[in-house]
């Protein structure tokens, strides 16, 4: 069902985890659906510095969450905002179609919490 | 640990099949002595499935394709056979596809069908069943038990509502028919599905048992094997297989069934007991003797099932994430739970196979298991993280 890769990534998942005093934050995802993801990002000179997920969800939301903070870690915000979902999925050697659209979220909670980051500076400018 | 999914054919079973798939090529219409042989064994293949279950005589017996085949012959070949007395169907929330789905059809070609609701234990609820018997109702089909969340049906209590309003009584016994005793006479049984595979047959195997006097539209037109109900010539060896298994499964039920008991409340308290925030699904002791439904707040459950599996564990889920249609499992959700708990459900279903050491190396994993997914979950709640 899922690749290697896939499974890599769900046994030993890089990045889990919390950030206190977080620069920015994005949740995507319910519940009820079955996946729901939590992306935290500190941002240091316009670069993520940090960042770390928690989810809820299945294999496929799992990995997802743990290879986007990889691809994420140390990009620029411009950069890291042309992160895909594609992307994601490409990287992880591709996801069950199914998969796709319910549980390839990860993406989304990155751009969340960029926008997130993006907002609180506006709020602290004021 | 997931023999709902699928079982094995018994070895005895299988043994007893081989020579008709390969040495033996009679076929139970012909006339001559290959033919006159093959009619022979495939009645007394007959018999045994007839005893399982307490059947009147043979010819109560049908045989079919399988369990989804047998549902869809008593749901809509009983409908299409008996519109004229009336056009009213009751069924329940809890149901197989195989009844659900062709019932949902019917609703189509002008009946009405009603789907009654459970309880938390996922009981049929009997009052609501009689507010809905009508006179126009001709049939009532509900499941013996549930494979899913393991409760069994009060099925005589059933029956004996069912017929005070001269509704006849459909039963799918896929759970239950050659797992724990089905007595159609006793439980008053008009029609009533028996599934093959799921007393270690062949699958791809099931029968019919229509109680004398029930009539039925056959769905398969054709040379008129099986009185006419199902044409197509007979799968010899499967059902031979089939007869086998019946009578295994009459012999060695009650001995198994002890076994099975004394694993099942041992794994149910040892998986439900170790973790905070986990539950038992169904009913507490109306159940199969092989079910271990359980469930666990805050993770989901396809994630416990590869977790599982990287430790050599096969198990199953009603999660939506394990299912081709991304929607959590009908069954737990007319049980009233919530779409997030119905999300971290787990099945074990036990069989043959199945030991105490196994039972026992499942209950020291998963604390592990559910520590682990908790502690990546955002739901979990503070006070679990330490």
């Amino acid at each position: 069902m899922y690749t290697e890769k896939v499974m890599e990534h769900f046994r030993n998942p890089h990045n889990m985890g919390e950030i206190p005093n977080a620069d920015g934050v994005g949740t995507v995802g319910n519940p009820v659906c079955g996946d729901m993801m939590t992306i935290y990002i500190k941002v240091k000179d316009g670069h993520i510095e940090d960042i770390k997920f928690k989810t809820f969800g299945c294999g496929a939301a799992v990995a997802t969450s743990s290879m986007v903070t990889d691809l994420a870690k140390g990009k620029t915000l411009e950069e890291a905002m042309k992160i895909t979902r594609g992307d994601v999925a490409d990287e992880l050697g591709g996801l069950p179609p199914i998969k796709m659209h319910c549980s390839n979220l990860a993406a989304d909670a990155l751009h969340v919490a960029i926008d997130d980051y993006y907002k609180k500076q506006e709020e602290m400018k004021k | 640990m997931d023999y709902t999914a699928g079982k094995p054919v018994d070895s005895r079973v299988a043994e007893t099949m081989l020579p008709y798939m390969t040495a033996f090529d009679g076929n139970p219409s012909s006339v001559h002595s290959f033919g006159q042989e093959a009619k022979q064994v495939l009645e007394e293949a007959r018999v045994k499935v007839a005893q399982l279950i307490n059947a009147e005589k043979k010819e109560s017996i049908i045989f079919t394709s399988g369990a989804t085949e047998s549902n869809n012959m008593a749901i809509k070949g009983f409908a299409y056979r008996n519109k004229d007395r009336g056009t009213r169907i009751i069924s329940s929330n809890i149901e197989h596809m195989s009844v659900m789905n062709p019932a949902k059809y019917l609703l189509t070609r002008g009946f009405e069908v009603t789907f009654l609701p459970v309880d938390h234990e996922g009981l049929v609820n009997l009052e609501s069943l009689e507010r809905e018997l009508t006179d126009e109702t001709i049939l009532a089909s509900i499941m013996h038990a549930n494979g899913e969340i393991g409760t069994i049906q009060p099925i005589k209590e059933i029956s004996q509502i069912v017929h005070r309003k001269k509704a006849m009584f459909h039963v799918d016994a896929t759970a239950t028919a050659g797992q724990i005793p089905v007595d159609v006479q006793a439980d008053g049984i008009d029609l009533l599905t028996i599934s093959s595979n799921d007393m270690y047959g062949p699958k791809g195997m099931g029968a019919l048992y229509l109680k004398q006097g029930v009539r039925v539209e056959p769905l398969i037109h054709g040379g008129g094997q099986e009185q006419g109900l199902r044409s197509g010539t007979e799968n010899l060896p499967s059902i031979i297989g089939f007869g086998k298994a019946a009578e295994l499964a009459k012999a060695e039920m009650q001995t198994e069934n002890e076994r099975l008991i004394k694993l099942r409340d041992g794994f149910i308290n040892g998986l439900v007991g170790a973790v905070p925030y986990s539950y038992l699904n169904g009913h507490p002791t109306k159940r199969l003797p092989n079910n271990v439904a359980v469930r666990y707040s805050f993770i989901e459950g396809e994630s416990m099932l590869l977790s599982l599996d990287m430790m050599g564990v096969a198990a199953s889920s009603g999660s939506a994430c394990t299912a081709k249609t991304l929607e959590p499992s009908h069954v737990l959700i007319a049980t009233g739970l919530k779409h997030e708990e119905a999300h971290g459900s787990l099945l074990f279903t036990l069989g043959k196979q199945n030991t105490e050491e196994e039972v026992a190396y499942v209950i020291g994993l998963m604390p592990g298991i559910v520590k682990r997914l908790r502690a990546m979950s955002p739901l979990t709640p503070k006070e679990l993280k330490e």
